[in-house]
C-alpha cells in the first residue's frame, strides 16, 4: 500500500462531535464497570433462552460486516487487478481495523469467563468441530493482519523509511491472508446458526447460511466504502469520488442481486416463503429486510441514479440497513428457543454498544486528522469536523 | 493476458462459492452409544408431580433455592435455571381432572439434560468444556476450560445449559447425571428420590428394552414397574396407562440416553419435534467439507498470494 497522496487533515481533534462521542462513551464506561462487578444479568436482558444479545448480533456479527470494506477493496484492487480504486483502500482499511478491533473488545465484555479467554488459543482445549472456535481464531488473526496491513500509515507518519521498505516486501502475503480470513469467518458467522436447528425460523435457517453470510459481507463492504467516501468528501472536503464510487455501486448491486437470487431460490426450494406472510413480528421483519434490499437493487439498477452522489449514498444506505437486518434477524428476531423467554436489549446493554461505536468513531476522527489516510489532491480547507 | 487472468479469476470465484456452500452429500453420521452407556427412563404416566426428584437433585448437587421463584417460604422453581438442574412441569387441558389424558386431563414432564448420543453442546463448544464420557456417555462440563461464550445454550435443542447471569464470575450449569454419585457406585439422585419409578436409572440398553415392553402393555392392567434402578429387584405393581407409541429420545437427533414415555403427545408437553439427524452433524458436514485438512483454505491462499503479488507489482510499476 503506497501513500497515494494521502494526507492527515490536520484540523483540531476536540471538535463538538468528538465531545459528544466522548460523553456517550463515558456513560457506557459506567455500565461496563457495572457489568464486571455485578455480572451480565445486572446490565443486560440476555437470558437462558436468548444467550446471545446485541453485543454479539450488532457489535460482532453486523459490526464486522460493516468492517468488510478493507476486505472487499482488497478483492477489487489486488485480486481483480483494478488499480484505479487504490485511493479508496486506505480509508476502507482503517474502518476495518476499528470494526474488528472493537468487535474483539465487545466479545471480551460479552463472554462470561473472560479471564479464561486465552483458552481459545491453547491447543489442549481446541475443539476442531466447533464453528465458534474457527470464528474466534480467524477473527483474532485477521485483526492482527489488519493492523499489519494498516501499519504503513504509521511508518509513513514517523518517517521510518527502512521499516517501510521491509514491510513492503512481505505485505503481499498479508494482503492475501487479509482476503482469505474474512472469506472464512464471514461465512462461518452464518454456519454458526445452523446448529440452532428448529430454534431459528425457516425464513433464515438453511445450510446455505455460510454462503449468504459471505455474500452479504461482500455487499456490505462495498456499501460502507461508498458511504464513507461520500461522507468524507462532504464533511472533510476531500476530493469527490463520485465517478469511481459509481463503479463500486455497480459491483455492489451485482453482488446483492446474486445474494437475493440465492436467498429466494433457497426459500422457494425449502417451501418456507409462505411463512413471510404470517403477519407477526418475525415475518414482518423478514418483509422489511427484503423490502430494503430489493429497493437498493432497483435504485442502483438505474445508471443515471448510480452516477450521482445522492443515488449512490441512498442505495448504499438501503443495502446496509437491509443486510444488517438480515444478520440481526438471523441472530435475534428469527430465533425462538420455544421456552417462553423473550429478549429486548436493556438500557445498559444498548449504552455499551453505543459506547463501543462512539469509541470507533472517535478513533476514526483522531486517525484521519493526524495520520495520512484520506486522499487529498489539493490543499484541504479547514473543515468543521 | 488480462482476459486469461479474468477467466482464472472467475474459476477461482466459483471455487470460493463452492467453498462457501459446502455440501450435504455426505451421509448422516450415526453416533453409536457405548454398551455401558447410562441413562434415565422417565415415564410420565407414572409421575405424580411430587417433585421429590427436584429436591433430591438440589441436595445432591448443592444447589440453593431459586431466587426467581423465591417466595420466602419454600423453593418451587417453575423452570430450569443456574440453580435448578431438573424440573417437573405440568400439562393441563380442559377441566384438567384425568391423569394421563390429553383432553380434560393433566400430565407431567421432567426437564433435564438428555445426554444426547451426538450432543450439540459438545460439537459447539470452542474450548472442549463440554465432553461426552466414552464409557458412560455422560455429557459433563469443565469450568476450567469454559470461556462463557454461551454458544452451547444456542446449540442445545433442549435448552438445557444454564448460565449464572447474576454472578460476576459465572459458569455454565447443567445436569451431569450425578456422575459424582455414580463414581461411588450410586445412581442419579432424582431416581433415588422418585417414589413411583417414574424416573428410572440404568444402562441405556436395558432401559430401552423396558420402554418397548411398556409400549406393549395393555392399558388398565397391573404390571410390575421397577423402582429407582432397573438392575435392582425392587418393583411396584401399578396399572399401565394408555401410552403414545413413541419412545422420545430413541431416534430424536440420533438418540439420547435420557428417554421418555408418555400418554400425552410430547409436543403438547412442550418437547420440540426433532429430525433423526442431529443439527451438530449437519453443521460438522459443512465445516468438515470446507476445512478438512485445511486443503481448501491453503489452496485459496496460494492462489491469492499469486494474484496479489503480481497485481501489487503491476500497480507499483504503473506509478
Amino acid at each position: 500500500m503506497t501513500s497515494e497522496n494521502a494526507k492527515p487533515l490536520g484540523s483540531k481533534i476536540l471538535s463538538w462531535q468528538f465531545l459528544v462521542l466522548l460523553a456517550i462513551f463515558s456513560i457506557s464506561a459506567f455500565f461496563i464497570a457495572k457489568r464486571f462487578m455485578l455480572g451480565l444479568g445486572a446490565v443486560t436482558n440476555m437470558n437462558d433462552g436468548y444467550p446471545f444479545g446485541i453485543w454479539i448480533a450488532i457489535d460482532v456479527v453486523i459490526g464486522t460486516a460493516f468492517a468488510c470494506g478493507g476486505y472487499t477493496m482488497a478483492l477489487l484492487v489486488y485480486v481483480a487487478n483494478r488499480g484505479q480504486y487504490h485511493p479508496l483502500v486506505r480509508p476502507a482499511l482503517m474502518a476495518s481495523v476499528f470494526g474488528y478491533t472493537l468487535a474483539g473488545v465487545s466479545v471480551f465484555i460479552d463472554i462470561g469467563r473472560y479471564w479464561q479467554m486465552y483458552n481459545m488459543f491453547l491447543p489442549k482445549y481446541a475443539n476442531p468441530n466447533s464453528v465458534m472456535l474457527e470464528v474466534g481464531l480467524c477473527i483474532a488473526t485477521y485483526t492482527l493482519v489488519l493492523w499489519i496491513e494498516f501499519s504503513p500509515v504509521f511508518l509513513e507518519k514517523f518517517g521510518a523509511k527502512k521499516a517501510e521498505k521491509v514491510l513492503h516486501k512481505v505485505l503481499f502475503f498479508f494482503i492475501a491472508l487479509g482476503v482469505l480470513l474474512p472469506t472464512m469467518h464471514q461465512s462461518s458467522l452464518g454456519t454458526l446458526m445452523v446448529i440452532a436447528g428448529y430454534k431459528l425460523s425457516p425464513l433464515w435457517q438453511t445450510e446455505l447460511l455460510p454462503l449468504l453470510f459471505l455474500l452479504s459481507a461482500i455487499s456490505m463492504g462495498y456499501g460502507v466504502v461508498i458511504c464513507e467516501g461520500t461522507i468524507a468528501s462532504t464533511e472533510f472536503n476531500t476530493p469527490k469520488e463520485t465517478r469511481i464510487l459509481s463503479k463500486i455501486a455497480k459491483v455492489m448491486d451485482i453482488s446483492l442481486v446474486i445474494f437475493l437470487v440465492i436467498r429466494f431460490g433457497d426459500l422457494l426450494r425449502r417451501g418456507a416463503l409462505p411463512q413471510a406472510f404470517n403477519g407477526d413480528l418475525v415475518s414482518n421483519m423478514f418483509l422489511l429486510e427484503n423490502g430494503l434490499l430489493i429497493s437498493a437493487v432497483i435504485l442502483l439498477f438505474s445508471s443515471r441514479l448510480r452516477a450521482t452522489a445522492y443515488g449512490q449514498y441512498a442505495g448504499a444506505l438501503l443495502l446496509l440497513a437491509g443486510a444488517a437486518l438480515f444478520r440481526y434477524n438471523t441472530y435475534i428476531i428469527g430465533f425462538n428457543p420455544g421456552t417462553g423467554h423473550s429478549y429486548f436489549p436493556a438500557v445498559g446493554e444498548i449504552m455499551i454498544t453505543l459506547g463501543i461505536i462512539s469509541l470507533e468513531l472517535m478513533a476514526y476522527l483522531i486517525f484521519i486528522k493526524t495520520l495520512p489516510v484520506l486522499p487529498s489532491r489539493r490543499k484541504v480547507k479547514m473543515a468543521t469536523g | 493476458m488480462a482476459i486469461t487472468r479474468r477467466n482464472l479469476l472467475k474459476a477461482s470465484a466459483c471455487g470460493g462459492a463452492l467453498l462457501a456452500c459446502g455440501n450435504s452429500a455426505q451421509a448422516a453420521r450415526r453416533m453409536e452409544l457405548a454398551p455401558s452407556a447410562l441413562g434415565i427412563l422417565y415415564d410420565s404416566t407414572l409421575c405424580i408431580g411430587c417433585q421429590a426428584c427436584m429436591v433430591g437433585c438440589k441436595q445432591a448437587n448443592n444447589m440453593g433455592p431459586d431466587p426467581a421463584d423465591n417466595n420466602q417460604t419454600w423453593d418451587n422453581p417453575s423452570d430450569l435455571s443456574s440453580r435448578t438442574l431438573t424440573v417437573i412441569q405440568k400439562y393441563e387441558q380442559g377441566n384438567g381432572r384425568q391423569h394421563n389424558q390429553e383432553e380434560d386431563g393433566f400430565a407431567f414432564i421432567k426437564l433435564q439434560c438428555m445426554h444426547c448420543a451426538d450432543p450439540a453442546c459438545v460439537s459447539a463448544c470452542p474450548v472442549s468444556a463440554m465432553t461426552k464420557d466414552k464409557k458412560t456417555g455422560i455429557v459433563s462440563y469443565n469450568k476450567k476450560a469454559c470461556i462463557g461464550c454461551r454458544y452451547c445454550q444456542i446449540a442445545c435443542p433442549y435448552n438445557i445449559p444454564q448460565f449464572e447471569w447474576d454472578k460476576p464470575l459465572p459458569q455454565i450449569v447443567k445436569c451431569e447425571l450425578c456422575h459424582h454419585l455414580i463414581a461411588k457406585g450410586s445412581i442419579s439422585a432424582c431416581c433415588t428420590a422418585c417414589p413411583t419409578g417414574a424416573s428410572l436409572f440404568g444402562p441405556v440398553d436395558l432401559l430401552r428394552q423396558e420402554a418397548h415392553r411398556r409400549l406393549l402393555y395393555r392399558a388398565g392392567q397391573y404390571y410390575d414397574f421397577p423402582l429407582h434402578d432397573i438392575r435392582a429387584a425392587r418393583t411396584v405393581s401399578q396399572p399401565a396407562a394408555k401410552y403414545k407409541a413413541h419412545l422420545f429420545g430413541e431416534k430424536e437427533l440420533g438418540g439420547s440416553q435420557v428417554m421418555m414415555l408418555s400418554a400425552v403427545d410430547f409436543q403438547k408437553l412442550g418437547m420440540p419435534e426433532l429430525p433423526d439427524e442431529s443439527y451438530a452433524s449437519m453443521t460438522e458436514n459443512i465445516q468438515h467439507t470446507l476445512y478438512k485438512g485445511m486443503f481448501l483454505p491453503i489452496a485459496l491462499l496460494g492462489g491469492l498470494v499469486y494474484f496479489v503479488k503480481k497485481n501489487a507489482e503491476n500497480h507499483h510499476n504503473d506509478e
